[in-house]
Formats: C-alpha cells, structure tokens, sequence
C-alpha cells in the first residue's frame, strides 16, 4: 500500500534509516528518502558519497544493515536481486554491464525473463505455447529495439556496437522487464554534448510516454537541473538535501559538499 | 639494408634452432624411434623420418613467408629456407657426436668449459654494466662453483657408463639409426644425409611458399592427403577391406602400408583435386552465395540428408575395428556434448563430469549383471536401465551442484575436480565393495538385446551410440535458441547482472548441472555394456580431462567442434597406436598450441568466431 507523501503523490519507493557498512566504513548512513511516483528523481554527490552503493542496496546486491526499503508499499530489503528485479525495478550500470557474446535482441530478450514462464521442457519438446512465447518474446524486443534507436543492430553482438548505442540497449534491455522503477547510473557518463542532450530527451520521453519513475545519478549538473522533478543530495552516506532543482541550487550545504566551507561562506554574505 | 639483414639473420638462426630443439626433444622422448616404426610409403618413407623432414620444412615455409612478406625479397626467402633446413640438423648433429665413441671427447671438453664459459660472458656483462669488479670476481666464483658441481656430475656419470643413454634414454641405437638415414656405421655418411635431407626439406619449404597461390595450395592439399593416409594406412586399409576386392587391396597396401605407386597416384590425384578445387573452390562458393535462399536451402538439406545416410551406413563402410573406435569415439562425443551444456552454455567449469560417468555406469552394471553382485541377475534389461541410468546421474549432478551453487570460476573447478575424486575413491573402497566390487569391478554385463538380437557387435552398438548422441544433439540446440538457454548464456556473460534481470541463478546453474549430468549417465551406461565389465580403474579424473580437451580443441560451445575433436583426440590415439604411449604429451602440446594459435578451437561456434574476428587485428595477409 502506498502512503500518501505530499498532496496528490504517492511515494513508489522510500527508505526508513537505511544503513549499509563495509567493515567500518559506513557507505550509506541511517538515510531517509522518498522518490515520488512517476518522478524524474536525481541523486547527486560527490564521488564516494554512496550513490552506487545506494542503488546496490535498493536492487538486491548489498543487504542493508539496518532499516527498510519500501517499494510499492511493500518491504523489498532481505529479497533476492531476481525477486527485486520481478517485483518491478530494473536498472543500468555506471560501467555498461551487457551480455557482450549475446546479439543485442538476446540481450533484451532476457530483459523480459519476469514475464517469461516457459519451461525447459517445453522448450525441447517445442510445446506450442513455448513456441508461442519465444515468438512474442522476440516481437517485443524488435519494438523495444526501435524503441532505443537500435533497428536493424538487433543481431549485432552487443559488444560489437558503439558506445552510445550500447548505453541505449542497456535501457532497452532494463525497460524490457516492464518496471515500475528504473535507475540509472550515470546514463550520459563518457557521451559528447550532442550525445547527452539527446539521452536527455529520450529519458524525458520514457517518463513521459511509457510513465516509468526514474532515478538517475549524474554528475552533469546541466542534465540533472534540466530534467530532475525532484534531487537527493548525499554526502558520506548522509542526505544533506532534497527537493526540487531550484531549491538545492541555492542550498548552502550542498554548495559546501560540492566546492568546500569557504565557497559556501562568500555565497553566504 | 643491414637492419634487414639482421633481422632476417636473427630470425632464420631463432627458428632453425627452435625446430632443431623441436626434432631433438621429439627424439629424446622416444617419438622418433617409435614413429620410424610405421611406415608412410612402403619402403620409402617412415613416420618418424617424415616427421625429421616436416620441421625444417614447416619451419622454412613460415619463415619464407615472413622474409618474403617484409622485405620483399624472394632469393632471400630461398637462402633462408637453405639455411634452415642446416640449422635445424645443429642439435641433432651435436648430440650424435657427443654419442659417437669417436668424438666423445668434445662432450667431456663441453662439459668441462660450460661453467668457466657461462661465468666468464655473466661476470663479463656485470663488469660491462657497471658492477665492481670484487661483485663480478664473486659471482664468476660461484657460477662456476654451482654450473661446475652440475656439468662434472653429469661428465662422471658418462664416465662410468660410457654413452648418454643413461641419462637421455631414447637416444640409442635406434634413435641414432633413425636420425643418420640408416648409416649407423659410417657417422660422416650418417650426418652428410641427415643434413642433406633435412637442407631440401627446408629448401622445398621455401620454394613452396613462393609458389603462386593456386599450385601452391593444391601441393599442399596433395601433400598432406598423402602423408595423413599414409600414416594412417593401417585405418585407412580397414576401410578400403570392406569395400574392395583382395586383389586390388594387395596392389594398393602391402601389409598396412602404402605402396609407391599408389601413394604416387594418391599424391597426384589428390593434387589435381586440391588444384580444380583452389582454382574453381571460389566461384563455386560465390555461386552458392548468390542463389536464393529456397535454392541454397535445398543444397543444405541434401548435404544433411547425405551426411545423415552416411552416418547410418558408417558400420557396413568402415569394418568391425573402426566400428568399435567408433563407438568409443561416439561415447567421448556424448559426454562432450553434455559437458558442454554445463561449461559452453552456461559457463560453468566442471571438472567433476566423470562422476556422472562411474554413476551410469555402475548403475547398468549393478541392475543387468548376471554374474554375483547382479542384484536383480537378468530381470531389468538394457533398455529398461537407461533411464534409470539417466535420472541416478541426473540425481548424482544434482547433488554435487548443490554445495557448488555459489562458487565460480577456478573455485567451482576445484570443487568438482574434488567430487570427481571422491567418486573415483568410492568405487575402489572396501565400505561399497559388497555392492560394487571394489578392485574387482562387476562383471558378467549382458549386451543389449533389441527385438530378440543380441547387439553384440561394435557395428550395432553404434547405432545406440548414434541415437543417443543424435538426441542429445537436438535436445542442446533447443534449449540453446530457448528461454533457458539465453538464461545460461546470461549467467555465462555476467552473473550479477542476470540475477538483476530476474533470473534465478541457482535454479538456472541447477538445470545446467543436471542436464549436462544426464548425458554423462547414458554414455556410461553405454560404455558398461559395451565392455561387459565395469572397474574402478576406468573411471579416473582423466576421463572428465579427455572430455574437457575434446570440448577445448573442437571449440567451445560448438557442436561439430566437439565431434571433431572427440575423432582428434579420442580416435587417433586408438588408429595410430604409436600415439597412444605419447598420448598425453600430445595432448598438452595440442592443448598449449591451440591456446596461443587458435583458441576459439578447431570449428568454434559462431559466437566465439565474432568475438577473435572483432577482438584480433587481422594479420598481415599472408601471399593472397
């Protein structure tokens, strides 16, 4: 069940006190936060202030140490990544992260695995509803490949392409899960201008015309400021401010984490 | 123009040496001497002699290529295969005079002026590069002091014996017969030959590689259809046995051998074959190429369809003998094709397969024997064990991959390589012998009788062999184009991010295990009656290495890969049965060799081949 955040919005995901620890070091401490439904929401920060592992522990890879995770109302902290993954929330990787020995369509392909339920045995006996599924498998990756920009590559190796085509098939091969929660790391990292202007439109366009929630990290302020309806800040595992891109512009400590005490102090006065 | 020469000069003297050391090592081993025992061509060529002549000529070839690539410079290309040719007979010559009475004493000279030499060139580029000279003085001392003890323990022993073969074993008389052309008697004859052989082969090495491209190829194609049937004249005389009169089998061998004239006519028929095939081979693929797809579709399945006949009239064309390397070959190609779901599907190294192997096997062995530990003495017949066989391997691959789940890589190898020896333990222990007859195996494995015949020969065990590989063929490529096949493929490119896309890893790595595991069942249960009994010492970790190999060579995850590497490595040991004592130094050199050469394996898969042709710069076109 989703609890009611500000007028008229439900929260898709939030997190209550969630902390994670690697021997000592507390990568993510004791955070709350919230990512409106239907959101185009951004985690920024310093490098090292805990965004990746912030996504490691929402997917399933890092167990949190304390607190929870709510998605969709419901507790996802203590599942398997797979069973995360099927309850709706796909994600892209800082380091593009395909199955390189696989052709771009395989690639979505086993993007839709929650979807897919037929068997082994059915697969060597070639039962006709296996069949049936493979072929609608298939049908729907060619649409998502057109989807991302990527027709006519779908038999490529997928480690065969160009950069920014392999950053779009790997949203293609996270949206073919149909979730409701999409995060991306660093979706224009490595991309010239022209290039991350256009990822920029294309992430608008995937809220807006397939209403995915997303979550990005970026270090691109000009991309986060953009297209951002809502902005978590983290410093040290900490948040130190969320809200809307006008609002932390203009946060204090935000400028602090990002260019030292002293910048924060001359804005100051 | 000097910098040419030089380089030139350091690669002809490298790779004349480098094939030198090659022949010895061969030598030393024993290969030479037991390779001369088969004959090529009737009294003409031996094995082992054709192998002294393919260094320098193999060698010469490639390094012509390479002069005559870079410095655009044929005569250059001829000198240096001359000159290779002599540099490979270096080390075999010095060796023969250190084994010959006459010049024996340069062995005792070179043994005693080894550590004052090394020394001296050490102490000698220290001083150069800087070293005091106390420092150079002390490590000249203690070189000499360390190579000394080594180079004079080794003069005493010659000494006291009187001749190397105590310390290299294989070189002695036969060796030496092999090597001097036969002029054992007369050393300057002997080396004169071996040089002067050796010299033409390097010779025609070169002068074949600055052949135009046409003749060039067909030599090749006719050199090598001659020399392969010639080695293989034993198989290849089974074969004809069953397909030509006696008359003209006589004409053809003498004994296993290949007689001149035949070879001859072999080598020439094989050339104009090679020529019509490197002069029109292109067209007619161009051809191929551009008709439409419902035409080459057709081609393609008449291909199938008689490659198909071929496979179901191989026992009637190849003779009882090679009908039972067959089925031996037919068993390795079933656990290959098993293996590989688990490692080239699913990229999971197991090491462990022999495990589903002993399982299959005992378990036919304990259900069907008629003999004392039968336990049920001719109730359950063959063809109700199988599956039987089939679900207790299933169970047994299931079993071991459950503590395995979370492990990868070389850490999984290791596990099942342990489980594999536990198997390996168990079947020899005292605690089952009641059940499985420790050392002394089960025995007394009826034959399976099918519709009231008793398939006792290998020519009808082929057919199990064929039927079951043929499903398993057919079950791996359906689940390799299904859902769980690209699950596997998923886990084999990234296990993190297949988990993150919903897959079940370890459900998916259980399925993997056990499927791969039912196949290793059946080709036990298969090979258990195939032999009639079953002991511990067939079921050894060389077993789960012979399966991995063949998968290696043949190329991972490809299927027509594993069946040629099963014939190459499971069926030549068995036709050419001077291999099979040097069976593993063949292995590993293959091994090594394909690793550096072509690691994608023999036929790879199409997967791997756009994985090297994307990944490899391609090399200087070579002379096309």
């Amino acid at each position: 069940m989703a609890r009611k955040g500000k007028v008229g919005e439900t929260r898709i995901l939030e997190s209550v006190g969630m902390t994670k620890r690697f021997e000592g070091l507390v990568a993510v401490d004791s955070l709350d936060f919230h990512i409106p439904d239907g959101a185009i929401a951004s985690i920024i920060g310093p490098n090292g202030a805990g965004k990746t592992t912030f996504f490691n522990c929402i997917t399933g890879f890092y167990e949190i140490d304390e607190g929870e995770i709510l998605f969709d109302g419901a507790r996802i902290n203590g599942r398997s990544p797979d069973q995360i993954a099927r309850a709706g929330i796909s994600r892209t990787y800082q380091n593009i992260r395909l199955f390189n020995n696989m052709s771009a369509i395989e690639n979505i392909m086993v993007g839709q695995e929650p979807h897919l339920k037929s068997s082994w045995i059915g697969a060597i006996f070639g039962s006709p509803s296996t069949r049936q599924e493979d072929a609608l498998t298939e049908e729907r990756a060619s649409e998502l490949l057109h989807f991302v920009g990527l027709e006519g590559k779908g038999d490529m190796l997928s480690k065969n392409l160009s950069y920014g085509d392999q950053r779009r098939l790997e949203i293609g091969r996270a949206l073919a899960s149909q979730p409701k929660l999409i995060l991306l790391d660093e979706p224009t990292a490595g991309m010239n201008p022209r290039e991350t202007i256009e990822t920029t439109a294309f992430i608008r366009r995937l809220r807006d015309e397939i209403g995915i929630t997303i979550v990005l990290i970026e270090h691109d302020m000009r991309v986060v400021m953009d297209i951002s309806e809502h902005i978590t800040v983290l410093d040290y595992g900490r948040k130190i401010a969320e809200g809307l891109p006008a609002d932390i512009q203009t946060n204090l400590d935000v400028i602090e984490a990002y260019l030292g005490r002293g910048a924060a102090a001359s804005l100051e006065n | 123009m000097d910098l040419i020469w030089t380089q030139t000069s350091r690669r002809v003297l490298v790779y004349g040496l480098l094939a030198g050391a090659f022949i010895l090592f061969i030598g030393a081993v024993g290969m030479i001497a037991a390779f001369h025992e088969r004959e090529v061509v009737d009294r003409f060529i031996s094995l082992g002699q054709l192998m002294l002549m393919l260094a320098p000529f193999v060698t010469a070839y490639y390094v012509a290529g390479q002069v005559a690539e870079r410095d655009q410079d044929r005569p250059l290309a001829l000198v240096s295969g001359v000159l290779i040719g002599l540099l490979t007979t270096v080390p075999t010559v010095i060796l023969l005079l250190f084994n010959s009475d006459q010049y024996r004493f340069l062995l005792d000279l070179t043994l005693r002026l080894t550590p004052f030499v090394a020394a001296t060139i050490t102490a000698w580029r220290m001083h150069r590069a800087g070293a005091e000279a106390q420092t150079a003085l002390g490590a000249w001392l203690a070189i000499v002091l360390l190579v000394g003890i080594v180079t004079f323990s080794f003069a005493l022993i010659f000494e006291i014996k009187g001749n190397l073969r105590s310390v290299l074993v294989n070189i002695n008389r036969e060796w030496v017969a092999v090597v001097t052309f036969d002029n054992r008697g007369d050393l300057m004859r002997g080396l004169g030959a071996l040089a002067l052989v050796s010299t033409v082969s390097g010779f025609a090495g070169s002068i074949l590689y600055l052949l135009p491209a046409v003749p060039r190829r067909a030599l090749i194609y006719g050199l090598g259809v001659t020399a392969l049937i010639g080695a293989f004249g034993e198989t290849a005389r089974l074969i004809l046995q069953e397909n030509v009169d006696r008359d003209t089998l006589r004409e053809i061998f003498r004994r296993d051998t290949l007689r001149q004239n035949a070879a001859l006519a072999l080598f020439i028929i094989s050339t104009a074959a090679g020529f019509l095939w490197a002069r029109y081979g292109g067209q007619a693929r161009a051809r191929f190429g551009s008709l439409e797809s419902a035409q080459r579709r057709a081609i393609n399945i008449i291909g199938l369809v008689l490659f198909v006949v071929i496979m179901l009239m191989l026992p009637w064309l190849i003779g009882r003998t090679l009908s039972d390397v067959a089925v031996t070959i037919g068993i390795f190609v079933l656990m290959g094709l098993g293996l590989n779901i688990a490692i080239g599907l699913a990229g999971l190294l197991d090491l462990g397969y022999l495990t589903n192997y002993a399982v299959g096997a005992y378990i036919l062995a304990v259900l069907t024997s008629i003999g004392p530990l039968g336990l049920f003495k001719g109730t359950f017949t063959f063809w109700m064990v199988i599956p039987l066989a089939l679900l207790a391997a299933m169970f047994a691959g299931f079993v071991f991959a459950v503590p395995v789940l979370r492990m990868r890589g070389d850490y999984l190898a290791i596990a099942t390589l342990g489980f594999g020896e536990i198997i390996g333990k168990l079947a020899i222990s005292d605690w089952l012998k009641p059940l499985i007859g420790g050392a002394q195996g089960v025995q007394a494995i009826p034959k399976p009788i099918f519709f009231g015949t008793e398939l006792k020969n290998p020519e009808q065990l082929y057919y199990i062999v064929l039927v079951a590989s043929l499903v398993t063929l057919f079950v791996s490529i359906r689940l390799n184009n299904s859902r769980t096949g690209r699950q596997w493929m998923a886990i084999r490119e990234d296990e993190d991010v297949a988990t993150a896309m919903g897959i079940d890893t370890a459900r998916a790595k259980l399925l993997a295990f056990t499927l791969s595991a039912a196949t290793g069942g059946v080709a036990g249960a298969i090979f258990a009656a195939k032999v009639g009994t079953v002991f511990p010492n067939s079921f050894t970790v060389f077993i789960s290495i012979n399966v991995l190999s063949l998968i290696i060579v043949g190329g991972i995850a490809s299927n027509p890969g594993i069946v040629v590497g099963a014939i190459v490595l499971i069926g030549m040991p068995e036709l050419l049965r001077e291999f099979s004592e040097f069976r593993f130094l063949l292995y590993g050199a293959l091994l090594i060799l394909m690793m550096i050469k072509r690691p994608q394996g023999l036929i790879p898969s199409k997967i791997v081949t756009h994985e090297t042709r994307s990944g490899v710069k391609p090399k200087l076109a070579t002379a096309e």
